[in-house]
């Protein structure tokens, strides 16, 4: 009978792992300052169930903004006219090569450098006169701030999915006589979804821990905010972290699922749909496969 | 030679960069006919083909399909630019096969036939999908309609391309290498069909290395290199008495 290959240290480091993740939970469960009881009665109290549909409402419609703006981004990038691609490049250039909370604070002092919009002719006497009502609401500026931000990544996600399609599709729908707009939506968008989804995801659920951020803007009415607010009341920040840190990864964890789904829906991609003999050749396959996630894009703020 | 002919290049010219890719080509197809252009790879012959449907731009010369300039629109002795919808709209009469099919991935083969009748030609979707599996059984793939492009061979995906073309009831069929992705076994289906197609009259201009299809099918082969035509006529003169030294050292190499 063949004995196989002993793996000694593999059992010695995890019974260590064990013994210290054991023994720090013991030492934290009896610790007064991670305050449980505190926890479990911060935990469903109102205000913070009520701040954390804020921040999922925030991420909502930054990520909305982004996708829309991102997308608009993508396809200035790959215009043929030099002037719209450099903007949209420079766009990009500032809105990464700065850090998130930098902006964040930058647009909630926006409305002091800003303090009316007018309409007429430059230098000229203004016909009309709007106060700036969009970045004295803080929550309207957050959504601004973080979409604004958001949309530079979510451009180059676009713009490697549009990238991502073989040129000879673009070919063929051309030579079949559609339009520029309709090769695009028929034929060009729906392969390039297949590469925009999965990063996409990445980006929500990212997005969902940077809201926490609004608070250089400074709007403190999410999640992170009002556990913030809470404690600075009753001197108690360790256990409202806590329970702040447990609606984070309760929607990160619900994120996590959904984005399973997705990825596992749009992986079928060319059709594994049914079972058949996979072609030796199959150019828009590969193509597809081959093709960058545009996921790696480094850290934010 | 009273009717108009089909497809007439007058010395097109064409470069890419320095690259002179087509040096004063002139050609004409009647209807009905098949032209077979062969030639070594970089003759500019597929540049050529891809300039009939604008794909590409010529840069000189004019470029005729039944009688209409392609592609542009001549004010005085100059040359404008039709706009992409203008093009498009010539481009519904000239049917295109890839050399890589070019399916789309996405779509089952009967999905690939009727989208460009559907959104161009705005046919209800019942009528174009009834076309789509007639033109199915046409080209022998019958009951493969709800198959994905990757789940068919090689010559059944060009097959598809092909049916996916005549979907538009094109008056030109233009192919460009359609055999040279396949494998060896899988040649023969596709000639079969294209064989098919020139029986039944349509206006082929082919670009090919397959010898023996050029000989039994094509009215007329262009023998190409260096970006010009060499030599054109007839497949029993050109391929059977060719009068140029360039053709004569292609031709035994091939034959």
């Amino acid at each position: 009978m063949a004995v196989p290959l002993r793996h000694p240290w593999r059992i010695s480091i995890a019974v260590v792992l064990v013994f210290l993740l054991a023994l720090f939970i013991v030492d934290a469960s009896q610790r007064p300052d991670y305050g449980w009881a505190e926890v479990g009665k911060y935990l469903f109290d109102r205000r913070i169930s009520q701040a954390a549909w804020v921040t999922l409402t925030l991420t909502i419609y930054a990520m909305f903004g982004a996708i829309v703006l991102g997308l608009l981004l993508a396809i200035m990038r790959l215009s043929p006219n030099p002037v719209v691609k450099s903007i949209a490049w420079l766009y990009l250039w500032i809105f990464r090569g700065t850090p998130v909370y930098v902006q964040l604070v930058f647009w909630g002092i926006v409305a002091l450098i800003y303090p009316v919009f007018t309409i007429g002719i430059p230098f000229m006497t203004p016909w009309i006169t709007i106060p700036n009502d969009v970045f004295t609401n803080l929550f309207i500026t957050a959504v601004i701030g973080l979409a604004l931000n958001e949309a530079a990544y979510m451009s180059e996600i676009v713009r490697a999915g549009l990238l991502s399609v073989d040129e000879g599709q673009e070919e063929a729908s051309t030579a079949l006589a559609m339009s520029w707009g309709q090769t695009m939506r028929y034929v060009v968008i729906p392969q390039a979804m297949k590469i925009i989804i999965p990063p996409t995801g990445n980006e929500v659920i990212s997005m969902l821990k940077t809201t926490s951020l609004v608070a250089a803007i400074p709007l403190s009415i999410d999640l992170y905010g009002v556990s913030r607010g809470i404690s600075a009341v009753t001197f108690t920040p360790v256990p409202l972290l806590i329970v702040a840190s447990i609606w984070y990864l309760l929607f990160t964890s619900v994120l996590m699922v959904g984005q399973h789904f997705i990825e596992k829906r749009f992986s079928r991609g060319t059709g594994r749909r049914q079972a058949g003999p996979a072609s030796e050749s199959d150019p828009g396959a590969a193509a597809v496969t081959a093709a960058p996630t545009g996921n790696d894009l480094g850290g934010k703020g | 030679m009273s009717a108009t002919p089909m497809v007439t290049a007058d010395r097109i010219s064409k470069s890419f960069g320095a690259n002179n890719v087509l040096r004063s080509i002139s050609l004409e197809v009647q209807a009905g006919e098949v032209l077979c252009i062969v030639g070594p790879s970089g003759s500019g012959k597929s540049t050529f083909l891809r300039c009939i449907n604008h794909l590409e731009k010529i840069d000189a010369g004019r470029l005729f399909v039944e009688g209409q300039l392609v592609g542009y629109r001549q004010k005085g002795d100059k040359l404008h630019e039709l706009k992409p919808k203008e093009a498009a709209l010539q481009r519904r009469d000239i049917g295109m096969v890839f050399q890589r099919f070019n399916l789309f991935p996405h779509m089952t083969a009967l999905e690939n036939i009727i989208q460009a009748p559907m959104r161009v030609k705005r046919v209800p979707k019942a009528k174009a999908t009834l076309r789509a599996r007639q033109l199915m059984e046409r080209v022998g793939l019958g009951d493969k309609a709800d198959h994905y492009p990757a789940h068919l061979s090689g010559g059944q995906q060009q097959r598809v391309a092909i049916a996916r073309a005549l979907a538009m009831d094109p008056k030109l069929m233009l192919f460009d290498e359609p055999t040279s992705a396949l494998d060896p076994e899988l040649v023969g289906e596709v000639l079969d069909v294209m064989k098919e197609l020139a029986t039944s009259g349509m206006t082929m201009i082919v670009v090919t290395h397959e010898m023996g299809f050029a000989r039994e099918v094509a009215d007329s082969i262009a023998f190409m290199d260096g970006g010009v035509v060499v030599e054109a006529g007839p497949p029993r003169e050109v391929l059977g008495n060719p009068q140029q030294d360039r053709t004569k050292a292609f031709l035994s190499k091939v034959l």
